[in-house]
């Protein structure tokens, strides 16, 4: 029988604030055990929250980001259990009326087409503490650091087919939001954490199975081998005439295995009622529609015009869309230089190379997109080969600036004068009358070589400063 | 009047003519507290040196010619706000050892004004009672007739002001714990507009009804004190911002053409006949003082009772969650394991009433009836809101008893739960509609005080303490006093 996968995610966005979402403590990363932590934060009694609007914008700049709808007036709600990083015994999120309601994300694929995501919805809550383990010897230890960072959880319909669309949904939705800046997204450090629902049906069968639910898996690679090993395993169940249970599985990437959680069926009833502590976020139109002036180019409109106004390909356009930084620093480049080919074969290339090679990211890179822009303009108006200017490039890598001083003081300047490589050409064909009498009568091959001969003799005379255009169209003229 | 049942209006010209020092006060009222409270059980954290050192301060002040009309006053709070390094149990168990790192905003705002605060008073625990009897110091007495309830579960602040200890005392009120002790107890009792007091710092019970008010002597010291509690607190988002009045300034203007209703719902089979008798004489009272009086309907009246033992438990039970024995408060000794750990803490630390309510609202809110339970009592709620809403379109204030029946006796076993939570029958509405209300002594009735209760306007503070302050300018039931007796 054939299966088909069915999907939805769930993806937990610690969105850039930088006090938490109802308390007035840091959103730091890394901070020493429980310091970003106070009265509110730890659960006093007494204490209440006091919502942190830059929350808010965020949230909503995310909705017009995926064109959802804003919900005018949303509400924030109890959702009830017992855990001891969750220190009020329940966490604020919004059950009954989210901030974003539905939206269609396009995702790009590789090939140029567009994959559509149908957002259900996305809603702020509270991020919990965490347990530590190996910190205090026989006891679990709690650091409430986290506690209270303000989440976006982003809810989709079960809309994905493939491991493939899964991915390439991720990394669109982590393109968005390092551009919209609402959150760093780094995996990492769990500012962007996946849950993905998974069931098989029947090819053609259009009711669903029963799901299980693959929790906080921390990498593009695990979630693929994750969806990969879970179909895989419901597979041979529903193969073995068994059931898939319900229930919430761990990806144990060491084992290669999923792993039961919890069952649903013993799972808690959480009890969500409206929280009586906190205001309905009412949203008026305007500030809607400041928040929408507001925003930033966004990657699915960047790639169109790369691909439309910049003739570059869908490829391109695709990486060099990923991310923010990435974009920008390439838009310098291509309208200082005024060749986006050029630019995009370098920040993909050169840039792109020497930045893996060091392991960072664009935002973390010294080179100036102008340096970059002026190399192109140099190869343009044939001041540098292509030879000279990865030299050039080199330098400007090593932290060295303003390419015409680099040109200079490394003597690289091209010879574009064609007096002056005249002057070399016919010395060479003095020196080399055997060659050049060879050439006269050979075939089109044989003089190709030929020709190579002279412009490497012509090369060395020159010490590589001639321009290999140049060259090739004199000595044709002359040997012709 | 004895210097122990002065006012705070009095004490207060006292001190600005050099009558007698905070430290004076303060001294008396740690005499007095000494004296009564073995009995009376209505002090359960007296921290005398602070208050004294308190007291120089202000009498600091007061040589240096400050005369703000609290400065110097000794006074209590209910053992519900938390106070920086200063024991604060909720009457509870659970919180026996607690210390808060912060005060709440109203202990902060009554010690910027510069009252005096000596301590703490008893309690029911997390507030949850009518009778003071579920608090952990054990049940509080009433200074009337010590063998009766003094009322709850702001009982221990009620005690503490008609016994003559403080003339003032913070109270909380979620479905009447301010009025109905101040009713039983024979002193003034104002729960306000929710959102006009900030709840930062207080204990939560049920986050949508709980409000913080004052119980003192008169209507005119209860607006002294709001003065300084009410207003915008940007650490509570239900805090309104609505400008504080002076409550003080209007109490003198006369009620002529006041309009006056009396929904005939309050007096119902609930109501003690004598009490009905008490209310009506004092509702007439305020007639010849030139209001108006017309019958009005609060067709629901009968259904807050229920309404509101679905919502506030429904609430109290997420709101009191995080007395897990994790992080502070009560936790059980040797846990096996985690599960372990919450069941016996919880069971231990929390006392039966607590855990009632507890496991009522749990209940409430699960998944299979919700719609039934807490769905239904939010669209009650509203029902009875726009009751109260419509009846108060019509008149100024809404008159009624505060409480169906005058103290009842302690430990008694005859009195079923619901017959305790029918002690908030009258009260409630006004919880739940979020109005203003106050109690005010309107009668004795064998020997024992009658509360009556006015309700407002939402915001309507000012008009509710100008008409008790009217009220108490042509009677003199609040300015009856208990012999105590059977303590001296």
């Amino acid at each position: 029988m054939h299966w088909e996968m069915v999907m939805g995610l769930e993806v937990h966005l610690q969105l850039a604030t930088h006090s938490k979402i109802f308390s007035s403590s840091s959103t730091q990363f890394g901070a020493e055990v429980n310091t970003h932590t106070n009265p509110l934060d730890m659960a006093l009694p007494g204490t209440l929250p006091v919502l942190n609007h830059e929350a808010v914008t965020l949230a909503i700049v995310f909705g017009l980001g995926i064109g959802a709808e804003i919900g005018k007036v949303s509400r924030f709600d109890r959702k009830n259990y017992f855990y001891p990083d969750l220190p009020k015994g329940y966490q604020i999120s919004q059950f009954f009326e989210p901030i974003v309601k539905e939206g269609i994300f396009d995702v790009p694929l590789e090939d140029g087409s567009t994959f559509s995501v149908r957002i259900l919805r996305a809603h702020l809550e509270e991020d919990a503490g965490k347990s530590v383990h190996d910190a205090i010897p026989a006891h679990t230890g709690i650091d409430l650091n986290r506690a209270g960072t303000p989440l976006l959880e982003v809810v989709t319909e079960p809309d994905f087919r493939t491991a493939e669309q899964v991915i390439a949904y991720l990394k669109a939705l982590h393109a968005l939001v390092t551009y919209l800046g609402i959150s760093d997204g780094n995996m990492s450090e769990g500012s962007m954490r996946c849950d993905v629902n998974i069931s098989l049906r029947p090819k053609g069968e259009s009711a669903y199975g029963t799901r299980t639910e693959l929790k906080n898996i921390n990498s593009f690679r695990f979630i693929e081998r994750a969806i990969h090993v879970e179909s895989q395993r419901q597979q041979d169940l529903l193969e073995a005439g068994q059931t898939v249970t319900q229930e919430t599985r761990l990806f144990d990437p060491d084992r290669d295995e999923t792993r039961a959680m919890r069952s649903k069926e013993v799972a808690n009833d959480y009890r969500y009622f409206p929280d009586p502590d906190l205001l309905p976020i009412v949203i008026d139109d305007a500030t809607i529609e400041d928040i929408r002036a507001s925003l930033p180019e966004l990657p699915m409109a960047k790639r169109l015009r790369y691909t439309e106004a910049l003739g570059l390909s869908n490829y391109d356009a695709n990486l060099l869309t990923q991310d923010r930084a990435t974009a920008e620093f390439f838009e310098v480049v291509a309208k200082t230089s005024e060749n986006p080919k050029s630019a995009a074969n370098w920040v993909l290339g050169d840039v792109s190379a020497a930045l893996n090679k060091e392991g960072i990211s664009m935002s973390d890179a010294a080179l100036s997109a102008i340096d970059l822009a002026t190399l192109i303009v140099r190869i343009d108006d044939n001041t540098l080969s292509s030879k000279m200017a990865k030299d050039v490039f080199d330098a400007l890598w090593q932290g060295e600036t303003d390419v015409d001083s680099i040109i200079d003081r490394k003597g690289l300047k091209q010879v574009s004068d064609s007096g002056a490589l005249e002057v070399i050409i016919d010395a060479l064909i003095s020196e080399n009358a055997a060659q050049v009498e060879q050439y006269r009568v050979a075939d089109e091959g044989k003089q190709k070589k030929l020709i190579g001969f002279f412009v490497g003799q012509a090369m060395k005379a020159s010490k590589g400063q001639a321009n290999p255009q140049l060259l090739n169209q004199l000595l044709k003229e002359k040997l012709g | 009047m004895p210097p122990a049942f002065k006012s705070i209006a009095t004490l207060s010209q006292e001190l600005k003519n050099g009558e007698v020092s905070s430290r004076q006060l303060v001294e008396q009222a740690v005499a007095r507290i000494d004296t009564l409270n073995p009995e009376l059980n209505a002090v359960v954290c007296l921290e005398a040196d602070q208050a004294l050192a308190n007291a120089d301060q202000a009498d600091a002040k007061r040589a240096k010619g400050e005369h703000s009309p609290l400065l110097g006053i000794p006074m209590l709070h209910k053992d519900i706000f938390c106070t920086q390094g200063m024991r604060t149990t909720c009457g509870s168990k659970m919180l026996a050892d607690f210390v808060p790192p912060y005060d709440a905003t109203v202990v902060q705002k009554l010690k910027d004004a510069g009252m005096i605060n000596l301590g703490k008073c008893n309690m029911d625990e997390f507030a949850m009672g009518s009778s003071n009897e579920t608090s952990v110091f054990g049940a509080c007495k009433n200074p009337w007739d010590v063998t009766r309830v003094p009322g709850g579960s702001s009982g221990g602040s009620a005690v503490a002001v008609a016994s003559g200890m403080v003339p003032f005392a913070t109270g909380t009120d979620t479905g009447g714990s301010i009025r109905q002790p101040a009713a039983l107890c024979g002193i003034t009792g104002l729960k306000p507009t929710y959102g006009r007091v900030s709840r930062y710092g207080m204990i939560a019970f049920a986050s949508s009804m709980d409000q913080a008010g004052p119980m003192a002597h008169s209507a005119q010291d209860c607006a002294l004190v709001l003065n300084a509690m009410a207003g915008h607190d940007p650490l509570d988002s239900t805090c309104d911002n609505t400008p504080v009045p002076n409550y003080h300034q209007t109490l003198d203007h006369p009620i002529t053409g006041l309009r006056i209703g009396v929904p005939k719902e309050f007096f119902s089979s609930h109501l003690n006949t004598e009490v009905a008798t008490a209310i009506d004489t004092a509702v007439r009272e305020l007639e010849r003082a030139g209001a108006t009086v017309k019958a009005v309907s609060l067709p629901s009246t009968d259904l807050a009772v229920s309404t509101y033992y679905v919502i506030a438990p429904a609430e109290a039970s997420a709101n009191l969650s995080r007395y897990d024995g994790v992080r502070y408060g009560y936790r059980c000794e040797a846990p096996s394991d985690l599960q372990d750990l919450y069941f016996r803490s919880r069971t231990e630390g929390f006392g039966a009433e607590v855990k009632r309510r507890i496991l009522v609202g749990t209940f409430t809110l699960s998944a299979a009836s919700y719609d039934q339970y807490f769905m239904k009592a939010q669209q009650v709620r509203r029902l009875i809101t726009q009751e109260y809403d419509s009846v108060l379109n019509e008149v100024d204030v809404i008159a009624g008893p505060a409480a169906p029946n005058t103290a009842f006796a302690l430990n008694d076993t005859s009195k079923s739960i619901t017959d305790m939570y029918m002690e908030d029958v009258f009260t409630i509405g006004a919880n739940l509609a979020g109005l203003p209300a106050i109690s005010l002594p309107a009668g004795l009735v064998n020997g024992l005080p009658v509360g009556l209760q006015l309700i407002g306007q939402r915001f309507g503070e000012a008009q509710l303490l100008n008409v008790a302050h009217q009220f108490q300018s042509c009677t003199d039931w609040h300015t009856r006093r208990p012999t105590l007796e059977a303590v001296r």
